[in-house]
């Protein structure tokens, strides 16, 4: 069974369910062996505990938070049961993923009196952007939203044919200036695209960047400046894209960009190719920015509106 | 962001008071930090941990050898030496005997393996004076053949594609064909990006592997990766038995503790690290600056090879000697632009400096920042220049004139530049100024009190 395999309704299960049977085993599964014979809670039992959140990418500074709320339990209660420890667990991850818990729009829902909708998306090289963008952008159109997708990625080789082929897949617009020209001018064109032609919903695509890179993280302030330019209440969603295979990394990546551009919201790509769903734990953590969307899979349907309920019922599930 | 390695070690080994050795009690503690440290830049749990238990023994064996060394000095070299002991002697190069030799680039999606194979392709072209063709076998991803076709076209190296085509190993098979018959001799065939867990993706890669017998097969790897990198890199080592891997994306902030996890996991050698979207930014792998990055303590080594490329050895010696006197003046300070303009980026260069990559990492730094400051340099006198103490009112006045800046703007920069010189000063009687882990370009260290 895998980690992933339950978060999801029977179709979308389906759908995983080939690319996810290979994935190892459970969080349950480890946390049982991580107290398996054990009586109560000891240093050999934290030490697991302490492998098996930081294997799972939950990171040093969650994990150690984590472990440390545990000891002191410990030494308030003086003795703790290895079957409470599944209970205490759950109870912290529930915490720490509820304590951002900002939005609950469901699905791919988006403010009824907002139109249209910007949507801005950001993120470092190779992280899953455009794909990203992709996929939404055939959820809301599927929802019988008129979309447009804004090429604002026009430095990467062939980034703009990309998109493109990407809505003619879709069926919806697009618009583009070409490769080469101001990201922000496309990011402002695409804003008077969308209100010129009607549409719903707009998404702003960017070239990837590391978010060390003074002069491009400065950049992206200014196409979010030209967005508001044109329309003062846009970009109404920021959209960081995070790697799920990345490591710790990734705080640091949330850190500038919302520096940058004020992240409003996580999509988290990649998740099927790792049996570490604790990146989603640690991030939630670390930025109270919610994860709006996860990536369980390279087919269009499988950009999935992540549930943390179902989320932690998952990891806990036997 | 995270410590640095030696300041958490300093802190570790200060728990037990007075001790000036290494004893089994500050070196238990000390291992945990250093466990910490090394989860901290996303090296593998279990491989960390193993690590550690190296390191504690050799600790524990070399007690009373160093007796001049503070505690946690020893340790950080013991970490640091057992730490390039695992990450790979030499520097391994690549197999260019075929004809045409063949090598397959491998990775997961977003790593970089098309980007890499554009720098590839330039390096083999400038170093290794070869007539390189990039084959696109990438048939899912939308317009990943075009974005092969401007990256071969920017580093003026053929390309074969097959838009139509949807079979990746029949393109391979006649990529080489064309090669043979347009007299390149090597073939870079860059193929999809592919999760390790997806059986059918893993299964073509090993059919096109199987099919075109590469001399080299390399995985692309980002150096951001974390816990998972060794399952991955388990994986494909077991479906395409890979000869070497390549590190991507190291100029943003990773420790890249990845590569040692991938390095320990399958024991292949690291061959080149990638950094930056430019074609011309591809290195040979050097495991001793891999090894003090994941530490933490600044890629000194790279660093100061940079600087002594581009440094003038007489220049920096007279600086080196007028920062210790308190002399440091304008002359000098345009100078020293100069120099770093050399060098390329500051911002990475500075990154490279022990310590420094916190600094830096909030500081607004960019090549233009300089033209102000030349203006204001500019537009002093010669006598202004080598006598900072003479800008009184009327000259600072002037010189905001002369320069177009007002005159907060020439305070605000004088104020910095003492500051600076200061600051330098102060540095340069740091004990391990020049010493240490790396030599500053004729560095030597303390002169004593002035």
């Amino acid at each position: 069974m895998s980690f992933f395999g339950k978060l999801f309704g029977k179709k979308e299960k389906e759908d995983l369910d080939k690319g996810l049977e290979k994935t190892k085993d459970n969080f349950f599964n480890k946390l049982s062996r991580a107290v398996a014979g054990k009586a109560s809670v000891d240093e050999e039992v934290l030490d697991n505990l302490e492998e098996l959140l930081i294997s799972s990418d939950v990171g040093l500074d969650t994990t150690v938070k984590i472990i440390e709320r545990i000891e002191g339990r410990v030494a308030r209660d003086k003795y703790l049961g290895a079957e409470e420890l599944n209970f205490i667990l759950r109870d912290e991850i529930v915490q720490l993923l509820s304590e951002n818990n900002t939005v609950s729009l469901s699905g791919y829902e988006t403010p009824s009196d907002v139109k249209p909708f910007i949507l801005l998306v950001v993120g470092v090289n190779g992280v899953g952007k455009t794909t990203t963008i992709g996929k939404l952008a055939h959820q809301f159109t599927k929802m019988g939203k008129k979309v447009v997708l804004g090429a604002g990625d026009t430095f990467r080789a062939a980034a703009v044919d990309q998109l493109k082929i990407w809505s003619e897949r879709v069926g919806c617009d697009f618009y583009s200036k070409g490769m080469n020209t101001d990201p922000a001018a496309v990011a402002y064109e695409t804003v008077n695209y969308a209100i010129a032609n009607n549409c719903d919903i707009a998404i702003i695509d960017t070239a990837g960047r590391l978010h060390t890179k003074t002069g491009l993280m400065q950049e992206l302030s200014k196409i979010k400046r030209s967005v508001s330019k044109r329309l003062e209440t846009a970009p109404h969603e920021v959209l960081l894209v995070l790697d799920a295979t990345t490591g710790q990394n990734a705080i640091e990546q949330a850190k500038h960009f919302t520096e940058a551009t004020d992240v409003s919201a996580l999509a988290l790509t990649k998740l099927d190719g790792t049996a570490k769903g604790g990146v989603a734990i640690g991030i939630s953590d670390q930025f109270k920015i919610p994860i709006k969307y996860i990536g369980v899979g390279e087919g269009i349907d499988q950009l999935q509106p992540f549930d943390k309920q179902t989320f932690v019922e998952t990891l806990f599930e036997q | 962001m995270f410590q640095n390695l030696s300041d958490r070690l300093e802190s570790a080994l200060k728990v037990v008071k007075g001790e000036n050795k290494l004893t089994e009690i500050n070196v238990a503690t000390s291992i945990k930090e250093i466990r910490r440290a090394l989860v901290d830049a996303d090296v593998n749990y279990k491989i960390a941990k193993d690590f550690t238990d190296r390191v504690k023994d050799k600790a524990l064996g070399s007690e009373n050898v160093l007796k001049a060394v503070s505690p946690g000095q020893l340790m950080v070299k013991i970490v640091s030496d057992e730490l390039t002991d695992l990450m790979g002697g030499q520097a391994a190069g690549l197999n260019l005997t075929g004809n045409p030799t063949v090598i397959l680039i491998a990775g997961l999606q977003g790593s970089g393996k098309t980007t890499f194979s554009g720098k590839l392709a330039h390096w083999l072209k400038t170093t290794k004076k070869k007539n390189p063709v990039l084959v696109a076998c990438d048939v899912y991803r939308p317009a990943a053949m075009d974005q092969l076709t401007v990256v071969a076209e920017q580093v003026g190296a053929k390309i074969y594609k097959e838009p139509e085509n949807k079979n990746p190993v029949q393109i391979a098979l006649k990529g080489i064909q064309f090669a043979q018959e347009n007299k390149c001799d090597v073939v870079i065939v860059d193929t999809a990006g592919r999760l390790a867990v997806d059986e059918e993706m893993m299964k073509e890669i090993a059919d096109i592997k199987n099919a075109i017998l590469p001399q080299e097969t390399l995985f692309v790897v980002d150096s951001m990766t974390g816990q998972d990198a060794v399952n991955t890199a388990q994986a494909f080592n077991e479906t395409i038995n890979f000869d070497g891997v390549v590190l991507t994306k190291l100029d943003g902030d990773t420790r890249g503790g990845a590569a040692l996890s991938v390095k320990y996991t399958v024991g292949k050698p690291i061959k080149f690290v990638s950094s930056g979207e430019k074609m011309d930014t591809l290195d040979v792998f050097y495991p001793d600056r891999m090894a003090q990055r994941i530490l933490g303590m600044g890629d000194i080594l790279s660093f100061v090879e940079k600087a002594q490329n581009q440094f003038d050895e007489k220049l920096a010696k007279d600086l080196e000697r007028k920062i210790m006197r308190n002399k440091f003046d304008y002359n000098d300070f345009m100078a020293q632009i100069n120099q770093i303009k050399k060098m390329g980026d500051l911002k990475s260069l500075m990154g490279m400096v022990p310590g420094m990559s916190k600094i830096t990492q909030d500081l607004e730094i960019d090549d233009k920042a300089f033209v102000k400051v030349e203006a204001i340099i500019q537009s002093m006198t010669p006598k202004e220049r080598a006598n900072p103490d003479l800008l009184n009112m009327s000259r600072k006045t002037r010189i905001a004139k002369g320069c177009g800046r007002t005159l907060n703007d020439v305070n605000l920069f004088i104020k910095q530049f003492e500051e600076m010189s200061k600051m330098m000063h102060k540095m340069s009687k740091m004990p391990g100024f020049s010493g240490g882990g790396g030599q500053m370009p004729g560095g030597r260290s303390r002169f004593g009190k002035r």
